[in-house]
């Protein structure tokens, strides 16, 4: 399976995602945001970071940049693509993913272990996952999903969201909203589900020695349902 | 010729920024202050004679980039008078 993952300037989730990608079994390709052309890739990562230093809006920079063209004509042709924090903030400034990533609610950089309760199963990223429930890491200052009444209701009749933050019985609370975030979201789908954008970095959580290995059954599902 | 550009965010959009500058307004003794809302200003420069394109330039500018119209309105502010 062939992945490839896009350096932007300021991105520094990238290389974390490389050796998570091959250790599950990926042959992956560091790709440079100023390239024309995606090679050939079952999937495409935009990894987290601070992309052209968060100026203007998170993300919004990046979202211009040359690659993107490709990204998107490859979301349109139903390649998958998957964007980690500033990757999320990067596919939201496309226009892949609907709504906006807004200052975290008590203006706090946060960075914590959180847990996240998977919402939709019927896609390439969580079908057969063998938890429903995952400890992952989150590290963001501009976390905090927002959209219009009218947006929140499409999304939920379309079953876009993908991951919503809870407690470790998977209990979705207020209380259990590290930033802010519309219905707790932490990940949406686009209406197709070949796009996800998600907060927690899953490649932090690889090997449970250091830090968790929750991530592992993230990267083996996807792997197994890209077979 | 110059132009300037307002961003805002949208009525119902959060703005912790502007509640801590009010509140902090308030301890400061600014009692009356009771909203404040953050934004951003933009002094374009750009290489325009005809007022209409220039302006029409600056709104494809705002849309394209300077704002998110997901979250935030955009004002054009009509200096072409004075420059």
């Amino acid at each position: 399976m062939n992945s490839s993952v896009i350096i932007f300037p300021g991105s520094n989730c990238d290389r974390d995602m490389d050796v998570a990608l091959k250790k599950f079994g990926f042959n992956n390709q560091m790709i440079w945001h100023n390239d024309v052309d995606l090679p050939k890739s079952d999937l495409v990562v935009l990894p987290g970071g601070f992309s052209y230093g968060d100026y203007l809006r998170c993300g919004s920079i990046a979202a211009k940049s040359k690659i993107i063209e490709s990204v998107i004509n490859f979301i349109n042709s139903g390649g998958l693509v998957l964007g980690i924090c500033n990757g999320f903030q990067i596919l939201i400034e496309t226009g892949s993913l609907p709504g906006a990533l807004l200052r975290n609610k008590y203006l706090e950089f946060i960075c914590k272990n959180v847990f996240v309760k998977i919402n939709n199963q019927k896609n390439s990223y969580f079908k057969s996952i063998k938890k429903d429930i995952l400890e992952l890491h989150i590290a963001h200052n501009e976390g905090n999903y927002f959209c219009t009444q009218d947006e929140i209701k499409q999304i939920e009749d379309n079953n876009q969201i993908a991951l919503c933050y809870s407690n470790e019985q998977g209990e979705i609370d207020e209380k259990y909203n590290p930033n802010g975030s519309l219905k707790n979201i932490a990940g949406i789908f686009n209406k197709k589900k070949n796009v996800l954008g998600m907060m927690p970095h899953p490649e932090r959580m690889i090997d449970k020695y250091l830090s968790g290995d929750d991530g592992s059954i993230f990267f083996e599902t996807l792997l197994n349902n890209i077979n | 010729m110059k132009i300037s550009v307002i961003i805002t965010l949208k009525k119902d959009v959060l703005d912790p920024q502007g509640q801590v500058i009010q509140k902090t307004l308030n301890g400061m003794g600014f009692s009356s202050v009771d909203a404040v809302r953050q934004g951003k200003f933009f002094d374009i420069n750009i290489n325009e004679t005809d007022k209409r394109k220039a302006y029409v330039k600056t709104e494809e500018i705002c849309k394209k980039l300077l704002a998110n119209l997901v979250i935030e309105n955009y004002k054009i502010i009509d200096n072409f008078n004075n420059s």
